[in-house]
Order: C-alpha cells, then sequence, then structure tokens
C-alpha cells in the first residue's frame, strides 16, 4: 500500500519551496501517494511535509528539495528520524488551538469533497436544508457570532435584515478583498478549504432566500482564486449548489473595494467608490437589491454553527465576544502563522506563547492590531484579552484578527507617516476628510519629524486626524488616524 | 409636519426633507458643495457638518452630514456650535489647500459658489504647506473651457452630466487625491446640454468659454428677464451685456419650464446679436442695387410715402414677438396678413392650436412632463427639435425609480441610493420615429418606421387603447403601458410634416382620457413664436403660397417682411416670382440674409436682446423678453419701427405707441391672447416703490465705460416701456419671476442664491413663475381628421425623405454664433449602408439629391427606402419631408472626413487609427 505524503500547496508554502519538493517526491522511486494539502498555518515550518502513519501525521519541517533526497534516502523516513517533528497535531502551537473555522485547514486536500465530507463538511448544510430560514437565522444570532471582517457587526442581525426585506433577489455576496496587511486567514480558507466557504454561503442563502452569490476576491491571490472555481466546479457537479448561482470575480487591486459598499461598487462594474449608508446593503446592496455581504472567516464559520449548534460556539470565548478568533500572527516574530483561539486569550499569551517572541530576539515594543488602520498597542498593553469590548476599553481594535509585531528597534514614527501613506494612496477620493486629510497628515508628520515647529505641528495633527474620524465617509478615513494617535499616545518620542 | 431644535431655537420643517435643505428653507446659512436641488444627496464633500445630539442632555453630539440627514421629530442639532464650525473649517480649508487661488483670471470669479462657502466658513488662515495639485486640462470643444487645477471634487459634475443628462463622455477617472474629471481624451463633448456644467459646477472647473475670452464679472453684467428664442420651448434665461455686447446667458430659473438647466443651443446660441452680420442703419436700395444708409426717421417717413395709398401686404415671423407680428397685421389688415410660417408648417401650426384647443388631455409645462410615468413620442426627435424637453423625459423616466424608493421609504433626496436601486428599470418610455432618435437610451422600445407607418400606427394604439381591438404586440405594448400609467404623456410634432400623425397623438389622448387616465398632451414646435404667430393668424390663416398668387394679378404694390428669411420657407422659384412682381419690397431684420437682398427698404432692428416682446411656447405659455441691454446705432425694436410707420401712415388710427399699449390691444383684438398682458407686469409695476434696476448694485465703471466718448457721464437711458431701468438705483426683490433681472443675496453671489428667491429650495419663485398659459379655457373646434396614408411602400430608386434635426445647425440664429456654427458642420444626409453601397457609395461620400451634393452618413436604423436630411440648412433648403427623390452620387467631391479602412468601418479591424 503506498504512503501518503502532504506538501502544502498553500501560497505561503509554495513562496518558501513547497512545489520543488513535490517535484523531488514525485521523482522518488518510492511507492507515495503524494497529497497537495493546504498549510496548518504554522509558517516558520513551512514548507511542513507531513508523512501517514499508522499513529497519525508526522512531520518534517523546512524541507527542502535538496533535502529530499537525504530524508528519503532509507526509505520514508519514521518518527525516529532526527528531523522529525513528531505527531504533528502534538506540535504544542496547533495543539493550544481551538480550530472551528478552521478545523481542516492544512489537514485535508482542498478539492476533495470526499476528504471534505470526511472531515465533518456538509453536515451543517444539511441540517440547514432541513430548517426553516428564519431558525437558521436564529441559530447564527444565537451563536453570537460577529462580523469577522472587522466591523464586528453581528452577523445573525444581519442576516434577519435581509430576511426581513421582501425583494425577487437576494445576493450573498463574500468579501474576499483581504488587504490588511498581515491577514492571510481569508487565503487560507479559500486556498486550503474552498468547500467551507462555500458551504457556509449556501447557508447563508438558506437562510435569507438569495439564490446567487459572488465571492470578491483579490487580484493577488492566483491560487485562492483558481482553488475556489475549482471547488465551485466540483460542488457544483456534486449537486450541492442546487440553484445556487456562485461566481467569484476578481478585484482590480484597490484597497477601499474591501469596504463593502465600495466592493458593491465594483462588483456592478463601477468605479470602487464608497457608498453613503443608510440604506444599508442589506436593505439596498448589490444591483439595488437586498444583500449579505460577509467576510470569508464569518461565512466559512456558518457551517460549523449549524452543524454543532449554537451553543457549541457560543460556549468559547467570553463576554460578548463568542466563539473563536483566527489571529494572524506577523511582522517581526519567531512563529508567524495562524492561531485560532477562543476569545479571552491575552494578546501576550499570543505574541509569547505562540509567537514565542519577536523573530531578532529583541522585546515587543508594540503590535498593531486589526491591519493597516489598527492602533499600535504598546507592550504595557499587552495583557489585554482579546475581545471586542475589552480591545475598545483600550481605543485598539480586534479587526480582522491581524497582529504584526515590533520590537524595541522599530521606528514608530515611520509607521505612522506609513498610515497617513497608505490612507493616501487607497483613498477612494470621494469624501473630503479622507482624500485631502491624508494628504496633509503625511505632510504634518514629516515636519514633526524634520524638526520643523514639532509643537505646533503636533496640534496640527491631532486636529486632523479628529476632522477625519468625525467626518470621512466611511472606516477608511475613520481608522486612517487611529495608528498615528496611539502612537502620539503612547510612544510621543518616537514622532 | 416635525419639529426640530437648530442652536437651542425650535423649528417646523418640511417632512422628508433633508436638514441640509431645512436650513436653507429656514434662511440658515450652511455651506455645501455635492448636494445641488435638482441633483440631491450623496454626502461626499462633507461640507455641510452639523452636530447632532442623542438628547438634550448630550453634550457631545456627533458630526452627520445634513444633506444626508432626515429631519425627525424631536431631532436636536446645532448648526453654529464649535465643533460643526470647526469641521466645516478643516473640510473648506482642505479644499482652498488644493484650490490654486487663481480667482482674479477665473471666469466664475464673483459669482463662484466656492468663493461664497469659504467666505461663509470664514476660512482665512492655511495651516498646512503642502503642494497644490496640478492637471493637464483638456480641450472639451468651442463652448466649454476646462481649467481642473479648481476642481475641489465634488463630483457635482459627473452626477449632472452621467446621471442627469444622460451623457457618457465625462467621468470621474483615477483616484485619490488625483480624481479627475474629464473626457478619456480630447474632443468636444458629445452631451446637449453639456452646457449646463458652468453653472453646476461651484467653481471654476467648467466656464462659458466664450466668457473666458470676453471676461466680464457677475457685478458687472447688466441683464434682464429674457425668453430663449432657439426653439419653442420657452426656457427662461439671463442674457447678460457690458459694453453694448452680449457676454453669456444663464439659466432663469423657472420652475415650471426650464428648471435650473437650459440646453446648450439655448445657452450658447444667443451670441448671433454679436454678429458681424447684424443691420445697424436703415437702408434704401440705389439705383445700382447697393444699399445705402439713411437717417431711422427719414427712412420711416420715405417708407410710409411708399406704403400710402398702396395696396399692402405683409408676411409676419414666427420668431417675432406677437406684438411686432398684431401690429404689423393690423397695419396692412389682416386679410393681407401671412403668418409668415411655411405652408405646410402653417396647416400643421393650426392642427395643432385646434387639438390643443379642443382636446381634454393637458397641455403640460416641463415641469409637469417630468411627473409622466409612461411616455410615448411620435416622430420627434425631441433632444435635437426640443431639446430642453428631452432633459425633462430623462427624469420623467426615473418616475419608476422614484416609486420603488417610496416602497422601501427612501426620500426622494437620496440621490445615490434611489439610483442604485432602480438600476436600469424606467418608467415606459415608447419611441416611434423614423430613426433611432438621441433619448433611445433610456427608452424601453423603439420603433423606426417610415412616417406613414408611424401614423397608422399610432392609430392603432389609440383604437387599442380605446377598444381591446386585435392589435399586434407592438400597439398592444405601447396601449398597455400607457393605459397602466397614472399620468401618461404624448409627444408629437411638426419635424415629420405629417396631419395624420398629429391627429393620432391627439387620438391617442383622448383615448387615455376617456379611460380616466391624466393624459398630457404636447407637440413640439419649430420656431420660439409659432404658437403666437398661430393664434394670431388662426382666423385668417392666408398662406404664403396665397399671397405669392395674389402677384399673379399684380395685386401687392407693397409688401413688408418682418424678421423672416423666406428661403426657409418656400421654393427659390416661388420666391423669384414673389420678388419679381412686387414693386416694393420692405424688409425688416436683424441679421442680414437672401431676403433682405431683395428688398428696397431695410430697417434693422433689435434682436431679443435689445428688445421687449412677448412669446408663445409650444406648452401655451407667453411669456416677456425685456431688453438686457440697449439697441446700439440706428437699430430699434420691431415693434417701435412697426408702431412709429403705422402712425406716420395714418396718424387717425391712434395705433398705440406704448410697448403695454400695444399689448393690451393685442390682447382686445385676439381671443386666444387675451391674457397675453399677464405675461409680466406692466410698466407701472414698482419693486418697494422703485424700478428694478438691471444692473447690479456692485456695477462698476459706469462713470468710466464711455470715456473714450466723453469725460461726461451720460446720462442712462431711460426705460419708459417696462418696470425695469437702465441703472444701478431701484430696489428687485421678490417680484414675479418675470421681472427677475439676476438673482443675488447677502453672502449668496452664485447662481445658488436662487433658493433665497424660492418658496422653498427647488420650489417655485416667491413672487411668481414667470408667464401665463393661453390655452387652459379655450374652446376650439376639433380640426376635421386628416386622411390615414396608405401604408408605406418602397419604391425602386427612389428615397423618401425625413427631416433629421440638428441642435446645432437646424436653427436659424443660433448658427451665426461662431461656435455653434463650427459645431453645426455642414448637412447631410443618411441613409442605409446596404442602399448605400447599392450606389456605389460610401460613407463620406456626396450624394446628389435635387441637383444639390451633401455628405453621406449611415444610420441603419432607418427603414427601408428611406434617407432623412438635416433640416435648416442652406444645402438642404430644396427638401421637404415625405419627399421621394432619386439619389446618386456626386462626382467631383472632395471628402471632408478622412476614409477609414474598409475593415474599420466594418467595426472588425485590428486598429482604428490607420486612416487612409
Amino acid at each position: 500500500m503506498s504512503t501518503r505524503v502532504y506538501v502544502p500547496a498553500d501560497a505561503t508554502a509554495c513562496s518558501l519551496g513547497a512545489d520543488p519538493v513535490a517535484d523531488t517526491l514525485q521523482g522518488l522511486d518510492l511507492d507515495l501517494d503524494i497529497v497537495r494539502n493546504g498549510s496548518r498555518g504554522l509558517y516558520w515550518l513551512e514548507p511542513l511535509l507531513e508523512i501517514e502513519t499508522a499513529a497519525g501525521h508526522i512531520g518534517f519541517g523546512g524541507a527542502t528539495a535538496g533535502q529530499i533526497a537525504c530524508l528519503f534516502a532509507s526509505g520514508i523516513p519514521d518518527a525516529s528520524h532526527e528531523n522529525c517533528l513528531g505527531l504533528v497535531e502534538e506540535i504544542p502551537y496547533l495543539q493550544k488551538q481551538q480550530r472551528l473555522t478552521c478545523a481542516r485547514v492544512g489537514i485535508t486536500d482542498p478539492l476533495s469533497l470526499e476528504d471534505y465530507a470526511d472531515h465533518g463538511g456538509l453536515a451543517g448544510l444539511e441540517v440547514a436544508r432541513a430548517m426553516a430560514a428564519a431558525d437558521i437565522v436564529s441559530t447564527v444570532t444565537d451563536s453570537g457570532l460577529r462580523g469577522r471582517g472587522g466591523a464586528a457587526f453581528p452577523t445573525g442581525i444581519k442576516w434577519q435584515t435581509v430576511l426581513n426585506t421582501t425583494a425577487e433577489q437576494k445576493y450573498i455576496v463574500c468579501n474576499a478583498d483581504e488587504g490588511d496587511s498581515g491577514t492571510f486567514v481569508d487565503r487560507m480558507i479559500m486556498e486550503s478549504d474552498p468547500f467551507v466557504l462555500i458551504e457556509g454561503m449556501l447557508i447563508a442563502g438558506l437562510a435569507v432566500g438569495a439564490d446567487c452569490g459572488y465571492i470578491y476576491c483579490r487580484a493577488e491571490y492566483p491560487k485562492a482564486i483558481a482553488s475556489l472555481n475549482q471547488a465551485i466546479a466540483i460542488a457544483g457537479e456534486a449537486g450541492h449548489l442546487g440553484d445556487f448561482q456562485l461566481e467569484v470575480r476578481v478585484a482590480a487591486g484597490a484597497y477601499i473595494c474591501g469596504e463593502e459598499t465600495s466592493l458593491l461598487e465594483s462588483l456592478e462594474g463601477k468605479r470602487g467608490v464608497v457608498r453613503f449608508r443608510p440604506p444599508l446593503p442589506a436593505v439596498e446592496g448589490l444591483f439595488g437589491k437586498p444583500t449579505v455581504v460577509n467576510n470569508v472567516i464569518s461565512l466559512a464559520t456558518v457551517p460549523i454553527i449549524l452543524a454543532r449548534g449554537a451553543d457549541y460556539y457560543r460556549d468559547f470565548g467570553v463576554g460578548r465576544s463568542m466563539g473563536t478568533l483566527t489571529v494572524q500572527l506577523a511582522g517581526n516574530i519567531k512563529q508567524g502563522g495562524l492561531i485560532e483561539v477562543p476569545f479571552g486569550v491575552s494578546l501576550r499569551e499570543i505574541v509569547e506563547e505562540f509567537g514565542g517572541g519577536t523573530a531578532s530576539g529583541k522585546p515587543i515594543k508594540a503590535v498593531q492590531a486589526g491591519g493597516p488602520l489598527g492602533t499600535y498597542v504598546p507592550s504595557s498593553q499587552l495583557d489585554t484579552p482579546l475581545d471586542y469590548e475589552a480591545f475598545k476599553e483600550i481605543g485598539a481594535m480586534v479587526g480582522h484578527g491581524g497582529l504584526v509585531v515590533f520590537d524595541t528597534d522599530a521606528d514608530l514614527g515611520a509607521m505612522a507617516r506609513f498610515a497617513m501613506e497608505f490612507c493616501a494612496e487607497e483613498s477612494c477620493g470621494k469624501c473630503t476628510p479622507c482624500r485631502i486629510g491624508s494628504v496633509r497628515g503625511v505632510e504634518v508628520i514629516d515636519k514633526i519629524r524634520g524638526g520643523a515647529e514639532p509643537d505646533d505641528n503636533r496640534i496640527l495633527l491631532q486636529d486632523l486626524c479628529q476632522t477625519m474620524i468625525d467626518g470621512s465617509l466611511c472606516g477608511l478615513g475613520g481608522m486612517a488616524p487611529l495608528p498615528v494617535l496611539s502612537i502620539m499616545e503612547h510612544f510621543p518620542d518616537e514622532l | 409636519m416635525p419639529t426640530i431644535k437648530i442652536d437651542g431655537k425650535s423649528y417646523e420643517v418640511e417632512d422628508g426633507s433633508n436638514l441640509l435643505q431645512a436650513c436653507l428653507n429656514l434662511g440658515l446659512d450652511l455651506p455645501y458643495f455635492c448636494w445641488h436641488p435638482a441633483l440631491g444627496s450623496v454626502g461626499a464633500c462633507r461640507q455641510c457638518a452639523m452636530v447632532q445630539y442623542l438628547r438634550e442632555e448630550d453634550e457631545h453630539g456627533r458630526i452627520v452630514m445634513a444633506c444626508m440627514t432626515p429631519v425627525t421629530e424631536g431631532a436636536i442639532f446645532s448648526l453654529s456650535g464649535d465643533q460643526a464650525q470647526a469641521f466645516r473649517e478643516a473640510i473648506i480649508e482642505s479644499l482652498m489647500l488644493n484650490h490654486p487661488h487663481d480667482c482674479p483670471v477665473c471666469a466664475e470669479g464673483g459669482e463662484c459658489h466656492l468663493q461664497d462657502m469659504t467666505v461663509m466658513v470664514g476660512h482665512r488662515d492655511r495651516h498646512y504647506r503642502g503642494r497644490k495639485n496640478t492637471h493637464r486640462n483638456q480641450y472639451l470643444g468651442p463652448l466649454i473651457h476646462h481649467e481642473m487645477n479648481r476642481c475641489i471634487v465634488c463630483y457635482r459634475c459627473t452626477r449632472y452630466y452621467r446621471d442627469y443628462a444622460g451623457g457618457t463622455d465625462l467621468a470621474a477617472m483615477a483616484a485619490h487625491d488625483h480624481v479627475y474629471f474629464g473626457r478619456h481624451q480630447e474632443g468636444v463633448l458629445e452631451n446637449e446640454f453639456a452646457g449646463n456644467l458652468v453653472e453646476v459646477c461651484p467653481t471654476g472647473v467648467f466656464t462659458d468659454k466664450s466668457l473666458v475670452h470676453e471676461y466680464t464679472r457677475k457685478w458687472d453684467l447688466q441683464s434682464a428677464p429674457s425668453v430663449c428664442v432657439g426653439c419653442a420651448v420657452g426656457c427662461n434665461t439671463l442674457p447678460g451685456e457690458r459694453y453694448g455686447k452680449l457676454k453669456r446667458i444663464h439659466n432663469r430659473f423657472n420652475r415650471q419650464v426650464n428648471g435650473y438647466f437650459l440646453c446648450d443651443r439655448g445657452r450658447f446660441g444667443g451670441n448671433f446679436v454679436n454678429s458681424d452680420s447684424r443691420l445697424d442703419y436703415p437702408a434704401q436700395r440705389d439705383q445700382d442695387g447697393r444699399f445705402q444708409a439713411i437717417h431711422g426717421d427719414a427712412a420711416l417717413s420715405a417708407i410710409a410715402q411708399a406704403c400710402r395709398g398702396k395696396r399692402l401686404a405683409a408676411i409676419g415671423s414666427p420668431r417675432a414677438s406677437v406684438e411686432a407680428n398684431y401690429l404689423l397685421q393690423k397695419l396692412v389688415g389682416a386679410e393681407n396678413f401671412c403668418s409668415g410660417m411655411a405652408d405646410s408648417e402653417q396647416a400643421l401650426v393650426q392642427r395643432i392650436i385646434g387639438h390643443l384647443g379642443s382636446s381634454p388631455a393637458l397641455n403640460p409645462s416641463l415641469g409637469l412632463m417630468e411627473s409622466a410615468d409612461a411616455i410615448l413620442i411620435l416622430s420627434e426627435d425631441v433632444t435635437h427639435s426640443a431639446p430642453r424637453v428631452a432633459l425633462s423625459l430623462r427624469q420623467a423616466v426615473r418616475n419608476k425609480a422614484f416609486a420603488m424608493a417610496a416602497e422601501l421609504k427612501l426620500e426622494t433626496w437620496q440621490d445615490a441610493a434611489i439610483r442604485n436601486l432602480a438600476q436600469d428599470q424606467r418608467s415606459p418610455l415608447h419611441i416611434v420615429a423614423g430613426y433611432t432618435t438621441a433619448l433611445a437610451d433610456v427608452a424601453s422600445s423603439n420603433t423606426s418606421l417610415a412616417t406613414a407607418d408611424q401614423a397608422r400606427l399610432a392609430q392603432a394604439v389609440a383604437s387599442a387603447i380605446s377598444a381591446d381591438t386585435g392589435a399586434d404586440e407592438r400597439v398592444t405594448a405601447i396601449a398597455r403601458d400607457l393605459k397602466n400609467a397614472q399620468r401618461p404623456l404624448v409627444i408629437c410634432g411638426t419635424t415629420a410634416a405629417s396631419a395624420a400623425l398629429v391627429d393620432a397623438a391627439a387620438d391617442i389622448a383622448a383615448a387615455l382620457c376617456a379611460a380616466g387616465n391624466l393624459t398630457m398632451l404636447s407637440y413640439c414646435l419649430p420656431e420660439c413664436n409659432s404658437m403666437g404667430s398661430g393664434l394670431l393668424t388662426r382666423n385668417t390663416n392666408l398662406t404664403l403660397a396665397d399671397l405669392i398668387a395674389r402677384t399673379d394679378e399684380g395685386a401687392i404694390d407693397t409688401l413688408l417682411i418682418l424678421e423672416n428669411d423666406l428661403y426657409r420657407r418656400a421654393t427659390a422659384a416661388e420666391l423669384a416670382q414673389l420678388f419679381a412682381r412686387v414693386p416694393c419690397v420692405i424688409g425688416l431684420d436683424y441679421l442680414d440674409n437672401r431676403t433682405l437682398s431683395h428688398c428696397h427698404w431695410v430697417l434693422p432692428t433689435a434682436a431679443f436682446s435689445e428688445s421687449e416682446g412677448t412669446l408663445v411656447s409650444s406648452e401655451g405659455r407667453a411669456q416677456r423678453h425685456f431688453p438686457v441691454h440697449v439697441p446700439a446705432h440706428e437699430r430699434r425694436p420691431n415693434w417701435q419701427w412697426l408702431a412709429a410707420l403705422a402712425n406716420s401712415l395714418d396718424p387717425a388710427a391712434q395705433t398705440p405707441q406704448h410697448f403695454d399699449d400695444i399689448c393690451a390691444a393685442c390682447g382686445h383684438h385676439c381671443d386666444l391672447l387675451a391674457d397675453i398682458a399677464d405675461a409680466a407686469p406692466d410698466h407701472l409695476f414698482r419693486s418697494r416703490g422703485l424700478k428694478i434696476p438691471r444692473q447690479t448694485h456692485r456695477y462698476s465703471g459706469r462713470t468710466a465705460m464711455l470715456a473714450d466718448v466723453s469725460v461726461h457721464e451720460p446720462k442712462q437711458t431711460v426705460d419708459e416701456e417696462s418696470a425695469l431701468a437702465f441703472t444701478m438705483e431701484g430696489a428687485s426683490g421678490s417680484q414675479s419671476g418675470a421681472l427677475l433681472p439676476h438673482v443675488w443675496s447677502p453672502g449668496w453671489n452664485s447662481n445658488q442664491s436662487v433658493h433665497k428667491f424660492q418658496s422653498e429650495v427647488g420650489g417655485p419663485l416667491r413672487g411668481g413663475t414667470a408667464g401665463v398659459r393661453l390655452l387652459d379655457h379655450a374652446q376650439l373646434d376639433q380640426p376635421a381628421p386628416a386622411p390615414l396614408p396608405e401604408p408605406y411602400a418602397p419604391r425602386q430608386g427612389e428615397w423618401q425623405l425625413l427631416a433629421r434635426q440638428h441642435i446645432f445647425g437646424s436653427e436659424e440664429l443660433s448658427v451665426h454664433t461662431p461656435s455653434i456654427g463650427e459645431l453645426a458642420g455642414e448637412a447631410c444626409l443618411e441613409m442605409r449602408r446596404d442602399e448605400a453601397a447599392s450606389l456605389g457609395l460610401r460613407d463620406g461620400d456626396g450624394v446628389l439629391v435635387g441637383g444639390t451634393a451633401v455628405e453621406l452618413s449611415f444610420d441603419d436604423s432607418l427603414p427601408a427606402g428611406c434617407a432623412t436630411y438635416s433640416a435648416g440648412y442652406r444645402d438642404t433648403e430644396h427638401l421637404r419631408p415625405g419627399e421621394w427623390v432619386r439619389l446618386a452620387k456626386a462626382e467631383n467631391w472632395t471628402r471632408r472626413r478622412a476614409e477609414l479602412i474598409g475593415t474599420d468601418a466594418l467595426g472588425n479591424g485590428s486598429s482604428g487609427a490607420d486612416h487612409v
């Protein structure tokens, strides 16, 4: 019997040389069944070669094509090999996680429906098919699931609005324009477990009465797009889609199109500019019809909620932050990767215990949470639990769960400038505070850093940030000042 | 009506309005940019920020955009609170940081909304010193000047141009702080209403090119209420003059007619007033056949001499005022007076008047047309024949969207949301015409048929409405949509010259009325006073042919022709006969033309901007225009020449000499014109006891303007004929819109100040809507039905002609404006590609029609065997709609445009750049 060997086809693993590893394995004169799985999210170990044994998968980290011949020199290596990491599931990084949304990520063959079903897939859809629409919605509401794209709006309430709005056509739109720096879990889901997203969208369709869905995926994710398209075809052939029309639309590179109303404009073929709300997309969304716009993770979490029940999911987490959060750890970190944990785990636990501290070995100065528009959390606040409300209390945001770590060498003044520069570059150009404020923000920060009337200009920068927060049309202009303000507050000397 | 609190004071506000509208209605000054009363709200510029408090105890409140905030009972706001004020200052500062501060050289300066708002906010100091944005400007055609550096990115231009006017070639491009508003490449803006950008743009990005060259501030312009003479719609205009030159024409708000917008022919076409072809002095032809200038009074007595005891006849003009036509009619006797329209047109106009005066349907104003929820257009390409109507119809088709929005409880000002909601769903608009017209993009059906078949189809629709007869699918669909509508509108016109079509439109309207619908029936007439001329000659109806026939017997000694180039009305042969047999011809006109060259006496008249007069629009609305400036040289208003002539000819007749008296006499004389004097207040009207000044209170240089002539300040011309004065002195207030010479309010120098004169923002003027509708109570006999034509059958080797109107080129006067003349180009003939090929003709070739060569273009939407010709061009004046002609390739034709390689023309070429 041939031995199953898993080589991740995930974009990160591939960028670290997974493809040559797989090719080399293919060329070996051994009875191997090579599976291109997704990544487990232990990025410092990629490419992580896994070999199926009776005891479970054993792992070999950082495999290179050159090492393969050596590794397989005396046949298929076993757990006793000096490079073996042992059972992958028992790697503490993974063992300490609570994988609900990402339960299959890195484990299954992304495009095997059989594998998907074997690992608990399609169960949620089956449950949902037997339920009334309103019951599906109330299950999601009861689970406490909040939008994982960043705004943390209760998903069930959004669905309820769409369900309550009568229209001959409704849409499910998946926001897969994952543009935040330091985030990658959407991509991992789409590349490594695309069926769960499809299942989530089908359930959403059943819940609100929509028979058409679009996945708006950023063009920078070619593997995710390919994976989704194949998965949709496979699911369609297997009859799982039924009448549901599902299509992947490729974005054109504008960060602002990750904002839901710009995303809808872009989907309609228009310029990606923000729409004023209300009316909410749930009432008047894509092509003017009631539309559920959810992030990949929100939708991919729905199947397990349906399969295991609202209570099961709700019991994870703390307070009003229920379930798990898919943290993406990046930046100056020793062990970057995907960490799915229940809400309530502290930031320190994530960066120190999971992440193992900075890659440089120097102390942590700050962690930017929630993407390029998130605040810089100083090391003194690292004990803050991952919890929407607790973060809000310290003026930070969980966002999409991306954490970027900076050590004491980091120039946070440059990062403040970057926040404004990013906004100036990515502003859609519709509202004045964001469009022009960000440009002036860069200039003022340059002056402060250049030593030109720093005190006056600091006041000016404060005012500018306040104007942008108060008056911007959407979250881009409204939040871009947050990292700047957090640096001014916690690291006044850096600016 | 909800009660809201602003800065601690309670106000009752209009239900369903937004906070910005409410504030402006209350007279509170709140700055704004992206909002426009006709365009609604999008919440882009963030200038109209106010603070909203959740409850009385709420001390912080939050910034809201007034234009996007509905007023709700008990809501608490702050307009002048520090936070709101500081925010608005920050926004305007941002905008001014990019704005070039080139006001001194900007044509918008002095009437710039951005200037007004900057001052209103109180912005003074710049806290930033970064670089300003710079852009490359585009050539956008001869009408509009582009200066992108001034842009404040409010998006009004694209919202107006694309969303409101249906244009496609102006767009927002690029992103973030480099958003650019322009065309994908340089070129003439294609939309027929592009000129409104000049007024829609809150600053000087889009300016009137002629004003850029002529450069006069709004406060230095002398202006008076006027009416457009470009077509029969009767849009209200505000021409501005300085140094004796007409500098520009702006929109004059009339809620029922043109609202905030004009068409480009109307806005830019008035410059013929400054033309070199204007007549300056009365002239007499000498023995050598040359004209010799003579003094006006001498000319009058000589002409009186030529008329005294002679058998007189006169030809009036549908582009001259009712009063002038009336005086001429009175002078020669009604039985000797011809309206001056072409014969077929005159019959059609009378038929239309008959229908309008007898139909149970309403003849709607443009404002009412915009409420139509189903529309049928018969034959007329309204965008070109009555342009402003087309802009209103583009709004009417949105009524479906507003109905959908109402279901979602979206307020009508939620512009972006409503457009998004409806996407491309529109109220039904069916167009049955000879070819695909310019409104086709918003039509639910476009049917191209020969004129006879259009009439037959229209009749079938009428029958299908009244009795569900077995009609074809097309007919049923049109009938069903019209019948299902609350306020259906049927539009027809004179371009096709078909009495059967005109009847069919009336029949459809009557059938709809019988079915209980609130029906509207509108006809597009050809000229600015076609309706007035028609009403005046309703009972006499002498045709040009009748008049020419009289010359056979030598029955006319002296013929007077009022402002009429007869070559546009009759054939050269007919006119040759006329001029050969009438011993004395007297012409009055303001622009030189071929008719005048046959005259023995010529009197130079004042153009629309130099004269008062009443014009009756196709709506039946009598509207008065007033002189904006004093006619130069020996020019006099037509009515003054005629009144003086009548007086010297027969002092005993006591012909009234004052304009108001003439107007009143005209009303007495003709029942249908009885109310004409009410078109505007008479000369005795006073605003707060004073006359209304044509000059603004900031008018400069009055003492120096004529210093090159004399250092003594001349006495201002006294206007005895109207309540307006040629001075700065006087008072302008909330008088009738018919007497509003400019809009200005403290702090509001731009055209946005009009809201200070409206009963509510966007609503009718407080002083009353200009004009009086004449036909509302008319009870005329329904015209005898014209015979239904036989079904159209193409002929071998012959083509039936359809007239095609061009917004630039078909109208007689506007083409004398250089920019319009440039856009008018040359006349052309259009036919189907396959039929052209059968004659060996290619696109751009010359085609011989009736002995004249014109350029050929393709239009595959034409019915087989039909061809269109450019109406109103000199090269095609011998052609008549409905006429059958033979066509042939013109030899020795010089191509005017480059010929595309064959593959390109077929649309399958790889590159469009290769020309031979």
